[in-house]
């Protein structure tokens, strides 16, 4: 009986993180709820236990059900019969379980039908979830829509449709790209018209790209202002699927996650529901609906890293060559120690993500029943502002190291990983959307410069220096320092150019930087509480030295006059 | 729509399925301490189809019923995070060393207790023992029928169900009255896991004897929450005549246990040409391993 949570000791070192005491709080609101629901926490302990208990589930239904039906549901996939989505045989079993297990709707209130669940445990869920079967996770991931319906919905529009996701196990679906709207989504076009005698809005258009697009509840970003051309005239609405208006044109033939339908969907006079305010479709909820799912992708590749070190492992131990376990040759035993520094450092950006953004979400939730305190205000804001900076460096990082770390599984493997015979190959497929949906890594790196031109980055990288440091740790922090002065004289410089495009052709290198040494202090803290993160911490920061000192020489090396040369041959 | 009250009869056994060297003491007895103690998997399957019959008939109720150890509470538990509504424990140092016949004694006292109930509802057998006895003797001793090796249950109409049954050269349909026992075929779809929102409602559940063990603060969540206890039943609560029960109770006698190691012998190489399977078929037949 394979479990996925338990077997897996580094997601109990994670959710055991000190501060989880004061999210746990916050959420709980003092545990004021456990005289009202009888499944609602007493206490911290009380609340840890439900968590871990939980995710035991998960890692259940992910280990004995969901990573087993992964090959078939890949080979399978999902296909369209009388207009209507029909997900693989494994899919609908893995679906099932979970909602006969409660797990949609875990972040939801309590009053809707959910668990009131905190950020780090539905997180954790996914990176469960994804390393058995990543395209799985998309479906089951989509709950996120109910999460934004809960932020910015109103009340009818609350009891209307989180109840079905949470009592009902609904899936969603979030319908924003269009064939000539997918990074750019300002330029959406599809119509949202308001028919005043029925007192309805209506939908219209070509919707592509659309994962999980036959869902049972849709968010749909349509421009309901005539005559506008940008951000400002799109609002987000919710549709039902129960009436019927949406067309499925085809299902993409794609090179991973084959089990998760993506959708070409044309609507008909679809009658739909707007959430929150008009205009403010793209520029507040989308932007909210983004940063949950990049934080979702997060864990998805998380998950899929695991997944994909773990097969490379076992692998290495298993084969010889030249009469000994290849996992002993240095070439083969680097690569393997490169991937788990690599994943453990991608899973401590994940959590402490994660964290930001459930004390701040938490705040938000508050403060929709009472005001906060002034301290409390401003706590907020900090921790809106971490959130806002590390969610698409998270994005960049954990799907770009994913991509790598499958990668070298692959080679690791040899001939075989080449083979459809290891999941190793899937699990390589599979990885290669994460630096793309979403929003791009280069969409990313657009994000995560504020973090480098508002000096956020700096802020955050000196409160993980003032902290104190067990003295067998204190070389690494010195090294640490030392980047900080190196990566601050480089992006003073060319910030102080004040040039949009040098600025921009450099940003993925600030960021990455600074990604750097926040990552070292990430596993430099993770040792200070268990000494088994110690050597990954200096694995990482030798090579993250040495990567921001290339970056730096060719920052120094190429100037606003090389632009010209560079771009013409592009 | 009238629900029916089920009760399903679960067993906590040593997990047998992943046995290691250390399965077995040097005396030929089961080492426990080696082997975790789990829900009896056909016991699961069972539960599984009493869950069901519950999504298709509201106003049904499940209760689960073991006997056994203190520790076998966790059966109680883990039914009720499945989706039972109550269970109750068998526990008395008096019933230890009982035989399936002092058991299914035991166990129809406690089920005649439940009455009036529908259906009683168990595995085909434990994996410790292998006897598939108690289902049956439990039936005979309550005196209602029993259909066994059950798979699947098409419906129930007006008093009646109707049961696929597993059985070695095929299926078999059949219908039988109500009140009845059913004893359950792993061929039967597994059990569903876990329920988050029962595991965080009932995972204070425990046994009166538990409670004075526990250190933990929570014994004032029981005067609110009746269904946190879960209820043991002695000797005494049965009206239980002792003869019947513990070794006195048990005609079995376990003459000697001992380990049987399967050696591969030899081995047969075989080509993939439709001749050589042909003469494989043959020599199997000819030889009873088949047909």
């Amino acid at each position: 009986m394979a479990n996925f949570f338990t077997d897996n000791k580094h997601l109990k070192f994670h959710l055991s993180h000190p501060d989880m005491q004061k999210i746990i709080r916050l959420k709980e609101k003092d545990f004021t709820e456990k005289d009202t629901y009888d499944y609602a926490p007493i206490d911290f302990e009380d609340a840890i236990d439900g968590y871990e208990k939980v995710l035991e589930i998960v890692g259940d239904i992910s280990g004995n059900i969901v990573a087993p039906n992964a090959e078939d549901v890949d080979r399978e996939g999902p296909k369209i019969v009388d207009n209507e989505v029909q997900y693989a045989r494994g899919t609908q079993e893995n679906y099932e379980a979970l909602k006969q297990a409660g797990l949609v709707g875990m972040s939801l209130p309590r009053k809707f039908g959910g668990l009131n669940f905190s950020t780090i445990p539905y997180v954790m869920a996914a990176e469960i979830v994804s390393r058995a079967d990543a395209g799985f996770a998309n479906i089951w991931g989509l709950q996120d829509c109910a999460e934004t319906i809960n932020e910015f919905g109103s009340t009818e529009l609350k009891e209307e449709f989180l109840p079905q996701f949470a009592l009902n196990g609904a899936t969603g679906a979030m319908d924003l790209t269009e064939p000539d709207a997918g990074s750019d989504l300002q330029s959406v076009q599809f119509k949202a018209t308001y028919d005043s005698e029925k007192d309805t809005w209506f939908l219209n258009g070509v919707k592509r790209f659309i994962t999980n697009g036959d869902a049972d509840i849709s968010l749909v970003l349509a421009r309901s202002e005539e005559d506008t051309q940008d951000a400002r005239g799109l609002s987000l609405f919710v549709y039902d699927r129960t009436h019927k208006a949406v067309t499925i044109r085809r299902l993409e033939n794609k090179l991973g996650i084959k089990g998760s339908p993506t959708c070409e969907l044309v609507f008909k006079n679809a009658p739909a529901k707007l959430v929150g305010d008009r205009k403010m479709g793209l520029i507040k909820y989308v932007m909210s609906l983004m940063n949950a799912a990049r934080l979702g992708i997060g864990a998805q590749s998380v998950g899929i890293a695991e997944a994909a070190y773990r097969e490379a492992y076992k692998y290495a131990l298993e084969r010889s060559q030249f009469g000994k376990p290849i996992i002993q040759f240095p070439a083969v035993y680097e690569m393997l120690s490169k991937a788990k520094t690599k994943l453990f450092v991608i899973r401590s950006l994940l959590y402490e993500t994660a964290r930001f953004v459930d004390i701040y979400k938490t705040y938000g939730h508050i403060m929709t029943e009472r005001a906060l305190e002034p301290e409390e205000r401003k706590e907020m804001k900090k921790y809106q502002r971490l959130a806002d900076i590390y969610t698409p460096l998270l994005k960049l990082v954990s799907s770009e190291y994913c991509n790598e770390i499958a990668y070298d599984a692959i080679q690791i493997h040899g001939g075989t990983g080449f083979m459809k015979d290891f999941p190793v190959e899937r699990i390589y497929r599979d990885a290669r959307i994460t630096s793309i949906y979403e929003g791009t890594s280069q969409l990313q790196v657009v994000a995560a410069i504020r973090g480098v031109t508002t000096g956020g980055y700096v802020n955050q990288i000196r409160e993980y220096e003032q902290r104190d440091y067990k003295p067998e740790l204190e070389f690494m922090k010195k090294r640490l320092i030392h980047m900080t002065r190196q990566y601050e004289k480089v992006a003073t410089r060319i910030i102080d150019e004040k040039d949009e495009e040098y600025l921009d052709f450099h940003a993925r290198r600030l960021v990455e930087m600074a990604g750097n040494i926040i990552m070292g202090y990430l596993l430099i803290n993770d040792a200070m509480r268990d000494d088994e993160y110690r050597n990954a911490a200096e694995i990482f920061i030798k090579k993250a030295e040495a990567s921001n000192v290339e970056k730096m020489y060719y920052i120094k090396n190429t100037e606003q006059r090389d632009l010209g040369i560079i771009k013409s041959e592009g | 729509m009238k629900g029916y009250k089920i009760i399903v009869l679960a067993k906590q056994v040593p997990d047998t399925r992943n046995v290691g060297k250390d399965a077995m003491k040097a005396n030929g007895t089961v080492n426990r301490a080696a082997l975790p103690a789990i829900f009896n998997p056909e016991d699961l399957n069972a539960l599984e189809q009493a869950l069901r019959l519950k999504d298709r008939y509201p106003g049904t109720t499940v209760t689960l019923l073991t006997m056994g150890p203190g520790r076998a509470a966790d059966i109680i538990r883990e039914g009720l995070f499945r989706g039972a509504d109550d269970g109750y424990l068998i526990t008395d140092r008096k019933f230890a060393g009982s035989d399936t016949l002092a058991t299914s004694y035991a166990i129809s006292l406690a089920a005649k207790k439940l009455m009036p109930f529908d259906l009683i509802m168990c595995g085909r057998q434990a994996i410790d023992g292998d006897t598939a006895q108690v289902g049956p003797q439990v039936a005979e001793k309550i005196d209602i029928p029993q259909i066994t090796y059950a798979e699947e249950i098409e419906k129930i109409e007006k008093g009646k169900i109707t049961i696929k049954r597993r059985l070695e050269r095929g299926v078999e349909t059949v219908e039988c009255p109500m009140p009845l026992l059913i004893t359950v075929h792993g061929s039967a779809p597994d059990c569903r896991a876990r329920n988050a929102k029962y595991l965080l409602r009932y995972k204070h559940a425990k046994t009166w004897t538990e409670m004075q063990q526990d250190t933990e603060d929570y014994l004032w969540l029981r005067e609110d929450r009746p269904y946190l206890d879960i209820r043991e039943w002695s000797v005494d609560d049965l009206s239980a005549d002792e003869t019947f029960l513990g070794l006195s109770g048990s005609p079995t006698k376990v003459k000697k246990v001992f380990n049987v190691v399967f050696t591969a012998k030899e081995a047969k190489v075989l080509g993939d040409t439709d001749a050589e399977m042909d003469d494989l078929m043959k020599e199997l037949i000819e030889n009873h391993n088949i047909g």
